[in-house]
């Protein structure tokens, strides 16, 4: 090895010796303090039993089940309220963008009050707004607010109908069909349109498709779908609650009405610099060969816009996502209220579960990154 | 904002308990805690974020309440100054990270004694300074007199991280009764979303009920049911493996409770230097050596009831006279039919 080598490789040397010093510190005298301090680090709790409930829960669980499970609930209600969270924040965001660019004056204004007024208050106030400011304003079970008798808006939450299938399976089956089938008419419309240049209307005849196969099922009787109503009840003689149906609890409602509404006005922002980074020359052109302004948005500006919307997006898909933990101000059974929060009180298991929370949540944000960045990938201009 | 700062200074405490406790654990072996206690002339405390009665801050910060009181007797004890102590308002969820991690030195924040804190926590609970036991609280319009009127899909508003939610689950499901926990962090968003209407009942321990009462829109609509489902000992703790200041901390509290039980009071500490009773010479540091048995001077017991009152005092001052409790029940004097019973200062 000569010197030069040396010198290269010098600094990286040094700064693997201190990364690996530093983290040695830690373990060492974290081991020592636990030890002074008679603590044992393990992760045995999780399989003892939580013995405490949870207002809200995907899977089954109930107080006997184990830290573990605990922890599946509240990592399954962060990832439902993140997922749900994106979904309208993206398409809340798309629409506010496209809104901002209208030539419509007014139009454009009010998507440009409202990017204003939700990106630049704190997150956490337009939480309690929602959940304290709005609940307050909702009306008791006796006086809910109903569409159709089927749906109750109340202070203790939204109660919607419940769908009850017989012969699901055979439902799904068929429209899984009809998904492949459609696949297969798209990639038909795609060779007619480029190897004759003919045009196919794919888009109708999957829909068609689609409606045609899932709805056999209901044509013939084999499935059926009825209805389980919410109904009002006596808790005692005064007050009264909903059961029936499927409830949607106000913290859930309240967390993604404040986590879409922040997000979207940054994904807003992101999808006007989209669209305004394609070339005016390309709108031109795309007006000359006859497309429509819906087809141009479709067609020509929104492919490339994306290439530009993607990277920035994530970012805020990743935002929110981590965001999501200031549920446990509302009382949205999150990870953090969870587990980072109940059962690290009741176990006193502080480094265990705080490094187990922190670890999730890095998983959970490297597997966003990941999706996103293959999507990036899939949509970036391929040189042919 | 707050809520990160919140989860901040919960990454901190974990991080003190990484960093922390080093330099301590090579220091005097006496009493780590005692030593430096003294060097830096106040006792750091963990309190509540504010529960009238208990641990409660006023608009100028002065902190008030019951469990401060055991804070300032160890202070007048240690230090022969009341007020030289530091409080720093925690959490249920973060209490215990705080403690073991050095950032108080006492936790007087209603907390309760069990088994597990003691054993498994690595807690050490000195004492009672409030017998309390869970209850509820429902609007007065429900028509509820008592939990027997509870039915199935009742909505339950309560704390997180505290003994209230394991209580709760035995309560309902030995009564096989469904309910919706509603679990909130901090106690003001619990009395908030009751106060709303989100819950019908609103459980947390009695004395809780009784000063959160207070902070509702209007208090009048609003009863505590009968009932009691569980034992609430509150008591301050301290760290395990520290035996020094464990008993400071135990005999601090226990001497306030002698005042009272022999009648020396704030007003007539002094006075009595020169009483015919043996034990009040004793309390008021006019005869034997205790002090110095706790590694204090001898006149800690006299500087706790002068500069913070007797136990009989301090309940009046913060639970009676602000109209919380104002009955003594389980924490009278074990002389007047209460459970206030401790070990004699002798």
């Amino acid at each position: 090895m000569n010197l030069k080598a040396l010198k290269r490789l010098a600094p990286q040397l040094i700064a693997v010796f201190l990364i690996i010093a530093v983290i040695g510190y830690f373990w060492n005298n974290t081991r020592l303090n636990m030890e002074y301090l008679g603590m044992e680090f393990g992760y045995d709790f999780l399989s003892k039993a939580a013995s405490f409930d949870i207002q809200f829960s995907l899977i089954d669980y109930d107080g006997s089940s184990p830290y573990f499970r605990a922890y599946l609930v509240g990592l399954l209600n962060t990832i439902l309220v993140s997922v749900l969270g994106i979904i309208f924040a993206t398409l809340i965001g798309l629409f506010i963008g496209v809104s901002r660019l209208s030539p419509n004056y007014l139009v454009s204004k009010l998507a440009e009050v409202y990017i204003e007024v939700f990106r630049n208050i704190p997150l956490l106030l337009q939480l309690f707004f929602w959940y304290f400011a709005v609940l307050r304003t909702l009306p008791l079970p006796e006086n809910a607010i109903s569409f159709g008798q089927s749906i109750f808006i109340t202070i203790k939450g939204i109660y919607v109908p419940k769908f009850i299938w017989t012969n699901f399976n055979f439902f799904i089956i068929s429209f899984i069909l009809a998904i492949i089938v459609s696949f297969f008419i798209f990639s038909y419309a795609k060779k007619q349109r480029e190897n004759y240049g003919k045009h196919f209307p794919a888009f109708w005849v999957s829909l068609g498709t689609i409606i045609l196969f899932s709805g056999s099922g209901f044509l013939f009787g084999i499935v059926n779908l009825t209805f389980e109503y919410p109904e009002i009840y006596n808790l005692t003689e005064t007050v009264f609650n909903y059961r029936g149906g499927v409830t949607i609890i106000p913290e859930l409602l309240s967390l993604l009405f404040a986590l879409s509404l922040y997000t979207s006005t940054f994904i807003a922002e992101n999808v006007r610099a989209g669209i305004l980074g394609v070339g005016k020359g390309q709108k031109e052109a795309s007006s000359s060969l006859g497309l429509t302004p819906a087809q141009t948005l479709r067609l020509v500006v929104l492919p490339q816009a994306l290439r530009i919307i993607i990277p920035p997006t994530t970012n805020q898909y990743l935002n929110l996502t981590k965001n999501s933990s200031l549920a446990a101000a509302i009382a949205y059974p999150d990870l953090v209220l969870v587990f980072a929060g109940t059962a690290l009180n009741q176990t006193g298991r502080a480094i265990e579960i705080i490094t187990i929370t922190m670890g999730t949540y890095l998983t959970l944000s490297i597997l966003i990154s990941i999706f996103m960045n293959w999507y990036n990938k899939r949509i970036e201009i391929k040189e042919k | 904002m707050i809520k990160s700062l919140k989860k901040f200074s919960i990454f901190l405490a974990s991080v003190a308990l990484l960093v922390g406790l080093q330099s301590e654990a090579f220091a005097a072996k006496k009493s780590r805690t005692l030593s430096k206690t003294i060097k830096q002339d106040h006792v750091k405390c963990g309190v509540s974020q504010g529960l009238p009665g208990f641990s409660n801050a006023d608009a100028a910060g002065n902190w008030t309440g019951i469990d401060v009181d055991v804070c300032r007797a160890v202070a007048a004890a240690v230090l022969g100054d009341s007020g030289k102590v530091k409080f720093t308002p925690l959490t249920a969820k973060e209490r215990f990270t705080a403690l073991s991690s050095g950032e108080v030195d006492v936790l007087a924040r209603n907390t309760t004694w069990t088994l597990s804190r003691d054993a498994d926590l690595n807690l050490t609970f000195v004492g009672v300074n409030f017998y309390d036991g869970q209850g509820f609280m429902v609007r007065k319009s429900s028509g509820i007199t008592s939990t027997n009127g509870f039915k199935n899909g009742i909505s339950v508003c309560t704390n997180t991280g505290t003994t209230t939610e394991l209580n709760m689950r035995d309560f309902f499901n030995s009564k096989k009764i469904s309910y919706e926990p509603v679990a909130f962090e901090k106690a003001d968003e619990v009395v908030q979303a009751y106060d709303a209407g989100r819950c019908d009942t609103y459980t947390t321990d009695k004395s809780g009920l009784a000063a959160q009462r207070t902070k509702m829109k209007n208090p009048d609509e609003h009863i505590v049911l009968p009932e009691t489902i569980s034992k609430e000992p509150l008591g301050p703790a301290v760290r395990h493996g520290d035996q020094v200041w464990e008993d400071i901390v135990r005999w601090s509290l226990f001497a306030m409770i002698e005042a009272e039980e022999y009648g020396i009071t704030s007003a007539n500490a002094d006075s009595l230097k020169t009483s015919e009773n043996p034990q009040i010479k004793r309390l008021v540091g006019s005869e034997g050596e205790l002090g110095t048995l706790l590694g204090l001077g001898n006149d800690w017991s006299l500087n706790i009831i002068k500069q913070v009152g007797n136990y009989g005092e301090s309940y009046k001052r913060n639970i009676a006279d602000t109209g919380i409790l104002p009955a003594r029940g389980p924490n009278a004097l074990w002389t007047n039919g209460g459970l206030l019973y401790v070990a004699p200062a002798r």
